[in-house]
């Protein structure tokens, strides 16, 4: 059976080509993520392994550190601040020629400053002259060895506010996905079980409103919302506010979605509790709430998700300011302003992936099912 | 440092709800057990107390927007004076309105027959071998990231830098290596609008995937038995057998696919705004909500037009998924 065909062999080939095609992009990402900034912006991720060869400008020091030696002034340091791999491989005094020495060769400025640079950064200055106060420009040709860091992810977190975005996001998506739930499972549950004027009517309605795309909802909610905020003299865009508007274009399709489930339920279940004499809401959580706990996984899997990825209703609904901004808006306005920022870029990125992907890997079951049955969703 | 003063209001916010609900049914059988009343007639009020916090909603956040979208789309760009049908006017001469409307028609041709075709090709290969599930992991891991993330991964893929330098972007790198010159992808007209939609099946490829694979599982083993037995190569049996079988899955897959890309917005916005050509309706739509201080009748207009093209494939989407929980 497991005989290792020629077409096998071809399916695989291709099976192979796509998975590398697509895990490619995210991968390229991570990597770039965890790059040296540096080396980021000039070489591609997939040299990362590679040593590379960088062109800098360092500055020695200046007349603070000189030495007299008889009649010669003489300074020492290293050019290199960190403690950084670097290999010198050439260096030169001049923008004109940054290869003109090779190292340990003595190099001549215009002034006539004499200087010796080692390969791991150590110089030596020698000039008949007191050195002036700012240093001397030395231009560097160095191999740069594959450089891996937690930097990216320091600096963005605390500095570029994306730490604060992160739990900005957290504040929205919970509630956002919490509410629906709680609301909608009852509301299921009346549609379902209970009798009352005018339920079939408020079925098709909920149901027919599955179509409507949240666009629509958009702009007489945005005045709504300012309405409220005048009048109330606070601003109009609040967490309680972008909660609800969650909770109102997720109330469809929770809706639908949970009915169909309680649905299924056997009916001779909630007669017999009748019969027993409990009330309709002991039933509710005494025998649907336990049994409801995978759809209810599916569900709050799938509205969370939706929230946390959300770029338009966080852009509508809430201040884009530091206090409110969610990840997806933070994205997309670094995009604007730090678009050559490569190493922020991929790093927020991968921040605001780091849920999703956390979900995704250790609940996949309830992934997979909660995004299939969000097709209903608008 | 960080403020997290948002996730204290977070728990304040839901338990607010479930108060609600748990003290009013408290006290209702409270009521009940001190009247020992008949059943039948408190039911109305414990079905009030049920479902009153969603109808509140209901009607608040999908209902009466809907009602006054319809009305907003009618009259000036405040709301406040009735101009009769001169939005309708203005949509259908305004060339930016053209493009945003064409592009979104090449996006629905591409990007849903794409997305279906790679993902009935991977969920077959999958099936048969042995590494097929991590493959299929792999491939619907994009539909975990936000379309912003996606715009991110790709905008670096798509990156750009003069044709001396050193390419940091992908797809200029081994453009170079063959010995072309690089491109600014994502600023060539019509082309550029491609580039954006790869981002997208890239996604939905995933969705597509899964509910295949699911799908191909209910083909009898008999039948593809059969095929085998007589003789029908695995390209045949591909194309006469599962391809036919799979039928209504196809279109459920391409109906969930064509909706979101209908509504697509995050990424024409984080990557283009809408620039060099690439506009659709969504984008337009919130551009029109806030350019020269908004414009409801225009927006209301877009938002209209979002909602004609969504309506019939949603509601066929609605009438399978109600088929299926028949069976």
């Amino acid at each position: 059976m497991k005989k290792l065909s020629l077409s096998s062999l071809l399916s695989q080939l291709l099976l192979l080509f796509f998975v590398i095609i697509w895990i490619t992009p995210t991968f390229g990402l991570f990597i770039s993520s965890l790059r040296d900034k540096d080396l980021l912006a000039i070489s591609g991720w997939w040299t990362s392994l590679k040593t590379t060869q960088v062109n800098e400008i360092y500055r020695s020091e200046g007349s603070k550190e000189q030495i007299q030696e008889n009649d010669l002034f003489l300074i020492k340091g290293n050019i290199f601040e960190d403690d950084s791999n670097k290999k010198i491989i050439s260096y030169g005094v001049t923008s004109k020629n940054i290869n003109e020495f090779d190292i340990e060769q003595v190099g001549v400025f215009k002034d006539g400053t004499k200087i010796q640079l080692f390969e791991n950064g150590n110089y030596i200055l020698t000039s008949s002259k007191e050195f002036k106060k700012k240093g001397k420009r030395i231009f560097v040709t160095s191999l740069s060895p594959p450089k891996f860091t937690l930097d990216n992810y320091r600096e963005v977190l605390f500095n570029e506010g994306l730490g604060q975005a992160f739990i900005n996001t957290l504040a929205v998506a919970i509630p956002s996905a919490i509410i629906p739930l709680v609301i909608c499972s009852f509301f299921a549950y009346a549609l379902t079980w209970m009798n009352f004027f005018g339920r079939d009517t408020l079925l098709a309605l909920v149901i027919a409103s599955l179509v409507v795309p949240l666009q629509m909802s958009l702009i007489p909610l945005l005045s709504i919302y300012n309405d409220i905020g005048s009048i109330m003299g606070v601003g109009a865009k609040s967490y309680p506010g972008v909660w609800m508007a969650h909770t109102g274009f997720g109330l469809a399709s929770t809706t639908f979605l949970l009915r169909n489930f309680l649905k299924s339920l056997p009916k001779e279940m909630i007669e017999a509790a009748k019969v027993d004499g409990a009330s309709h809401y002991d039933t509710f959580l005494r025998i649907i709430l336990p049994l409801s706990i995978p759809a209810f996984a599916s569900i709050f899997i799938l509205q969370f998700l939706w929230v946390w990825n959300d770029l338009l209703v966080g852009l509508v609904f809430l201040d884009q300011v530091p206090s409110e901004i969610i990840l997806s808006a933070k994205l997309r306005e670094l995009l604007g302003s730090r678009g050559e920022n490569w190493e922020i870029l991929t790093t927020g990125a991968f921040i605001s992936m780091t849920i999703p992907l956390l979900i995704f890997f250790s609940l996949q079951k309830y992934f997979i099912r909660g995004l299939v049955a969000g097709s209903v969703k608008g | 440092m960080l403020d997290i003063s948002p996730l204290l209001f977070v728990c304040l916010g839901i338990l607010f709800f479930l108060c609600y609900f748990h003290f009013s049914n408290f006290f209702l059988d409270k009521i009940d057990k001190k009247k020992g009343k008949i059943k039948s007639h408190k039911l109305n009020l414990r079905a009030f107390i049920f479902v009153a916090p969603a109808l509140i909603v209901f009607l608040i956040f999908i209902l009466y927007p809907v009602l006054e979208t319809f009305r907003l789309s009618f009259y000036d760009k405040y709301g406040r004076d009735f101009v009769g049908f001169n939005n309708y006017l203005w949509a259908f001469k305004d060339p930016e309105l053209r493009r945003g409307l064409l592009n979104n028609l090449g996006w629905l041709i591409v990007v849903p027959t794409l997305s279906t075709a790679f993902g009935l090709i991977i969920a077959n290969l999958a099936d048969r071998i042995w590494w097929g599930t991590i493959a299929k992991s792999i491939i619907f891991m994009p539909m975990a990231i936000s379309f912003v993330g996606a715009g991110v991964i790709w905008k670096f893929i798509y990156d750009y830098r003069g044709p001396g330098d050193e390419q940091i972007g992908l797809l200029n790198a081994i453009v170079v290596s063959f010995g072309y010159e690089p491109q600014a992808w994502i600023t060539i007209p019509i082309w550029n609008n491609l580039f954006l939609m790869a981002i997208m099946i890239w996604i939905q490829t995933g969705l597509a995937l899964v509910i295949f694979s699911a799908a191909l599982r209910g083909i009898p083993k008999e039948t593809l038995e059969a095929a085998k037995i007589d003789g029908a190569s695995e390209f045949k049996t591909f194309t006469s057998i599962i391809v036919p079988y799979l039928g209504p899955t196809i279109l459920v897959i391409w109906t969930i696919i064509t909706i979101v890309v209908l509504k697509i917005f995050d990424i024409v916005l984080a990557m283009t705004n809408g620039q060099w050509q690439t506009e659709v309706l969504a984008n337009l739509m919130f551009d029109w909500m806030f350019r020269g201080g908004g414009d409801s009748g225009r927006g209301s207009v877009l938002a209209l037009f979002i909602m004609i093209g969504v309506i019939p494939i949603m509601a066929l989407n609605i009438y399978k998924h109600k088929q299926e929980q028949k069976i």
